[in-house]
């Protein structure tokens, strides 16, 4: 087990104090547009599955204002883990620790696009839906990142619900309340997330370390994470299921729900049965890459289902 | 009064983005609440008693 060091501080600025203003191109970095793309995906997901009509035009401005938020606690989120992001290979050469951006600078960017894109929704859609965003970059920004990340070993598992909302603010834009489809949308992305993260966390286990992050690699070891990732996968599998049961999942969705379950836990276990050298690297990041195409196929089978007219009922 | 800082060549290009890039969410928060405020309140927005 790796041993954890905490040289490194919260919120202290990287960039030297006369860095330049950075390019568009940096600003735009802040709002980590890949997490920015999965949460159009998963919100458009939530809207869909509710089976109740929205003006389009504010619709599209909701899913924006939705991105635009996750963007925003993306760069809230940025400016606090400066340090952490500093001394690590993945995350050094994002814009504050590289100093093309100060500290000061990303932390008004996140709260002028927080703010903004939290009114922006409220009058578009409705204030439960736009209170839905203003919890999810707060829990992201606050709860997560600057207390779980560093504070214990569940971290994403916890900050995971942070992840997990953009359904149930989708279904809130449309339906004005949270149902039933968006809540199992959120535990099916809850419990995605730790074989997730953790699959990532076992190759960089030694980087987490050096910045003093306890991951559960760090914390609990390797072996007890694979045997964790293992049970979340068994959970994930049936739960994958649950629109299949509450009927707005059909048949596409059943075949490709029970096939991504049983290969995302053959993955897992085989995470698990390989422990040593190159080999254990390459099953823990077979079961990351997969992962995100788990919950892509998942998705993309709902939005087909119920957006594209192709649902043919399991069930009944 | 202090002299203003010299800024470089790259410095004045970066400047000049930032702020066609200011310019175009701006015009952009102008299009979206004029699609909002026809979406949500129709055709008739103008018709409305004084």
């Amino acid at each position: 087990m790796t041993t954890l060091s905490n040289s490194v501080n919260p919120a202290q600025p990287f960039a030297a104090a006369s860095a330049p203003a950075g390019d568009v191109a940096d600003y735009f970095a802040l709002l980590k547009p890949r997490v920015m793309a999965l949460v159009i995906f998963t919100a458009l997901v939530g809207m869909t599955v509710s089976h109740a009509h929205v003006n389009p035009v504010v619709g599209a401005i909701s899913l924006l204002m939705i991105a635009v938020g996750a963007g925003a606690s993306g760069c809230l989120n940025m400016w606090w883990d400066a340090d952490v992001d500093a001394v690590m290979t993945r995350t050094r050469m994002r814009p504050i620790p590289a100093g093309r951006i100060r500290p000061g600078e990303a932390l008004s960017f996140g709260l002028t696009l927080s703010v903004g894109s939290v009114l922006v929704l409220g009058l578009a859609a409705n204030w439960l839906a736009a209170g839905l965003l203003a919890f999810t970059i707060a829990f992201y920004a606050v709860i997560y990142s600057m207390w779980l990340k560093r504070a214990t070993a569940q971290n994403i598992v916890i900050g995971g619900a942070a992840g997990a909302l953009p359904p149930v603010i989708g279904q809130a834009v449309v339906a004005g309340h949270v149902g039933i489809e968006s809540t199992v949308l959120f535990l099916i992305i809850f419990i995605w997330t730790p074989p997730h993260f953790w699959a990532l966390a076992l190759v960089k286990a030694s980087e987490y370390a050096r910045a003093g992050i306890p991951m559960m690699p760090n914390v609990a070891g390797p072996d007890s994470t694979r045997r964790q990732i293992v049970g979340y996968s068994a959970l994930l599998a049936p739960l994958g299921l649950a629109p299949v049961a509450l009927g707005f999942g059909g048949l596409i969705y059943a075949l490709v729900g029970l096939v991504c379950g049983l290969a995302m836990l053959a993955l897992s276990v085989q995470v698990l049965r390989t422990r040593e050298g190159e080999r254990a690297n390459r099953a823990a990041m077979s079961l990351f890459a997969f992962s995100i195409l788990y919950l892509f196929l998942l998705f993309s089978a709902l939005l087909a289902e119920q957006g594209l007219g192709l649902f043919r009922p399991v069930l009944g | 009064m202090s002299a203003l800082p010299q800024l470089t060549p790259d410095e004045i290009r970066r400047r000049r983005k930032r702020s066609v890039a200011i310019a175009l969410v701006l015009a952009a928060l102008v299009a979206i609440f004029y699609a909002l405020t026809i979406a949500k309140l129709g055709p008739q927005v103008l018709n409305r008693p004084l």
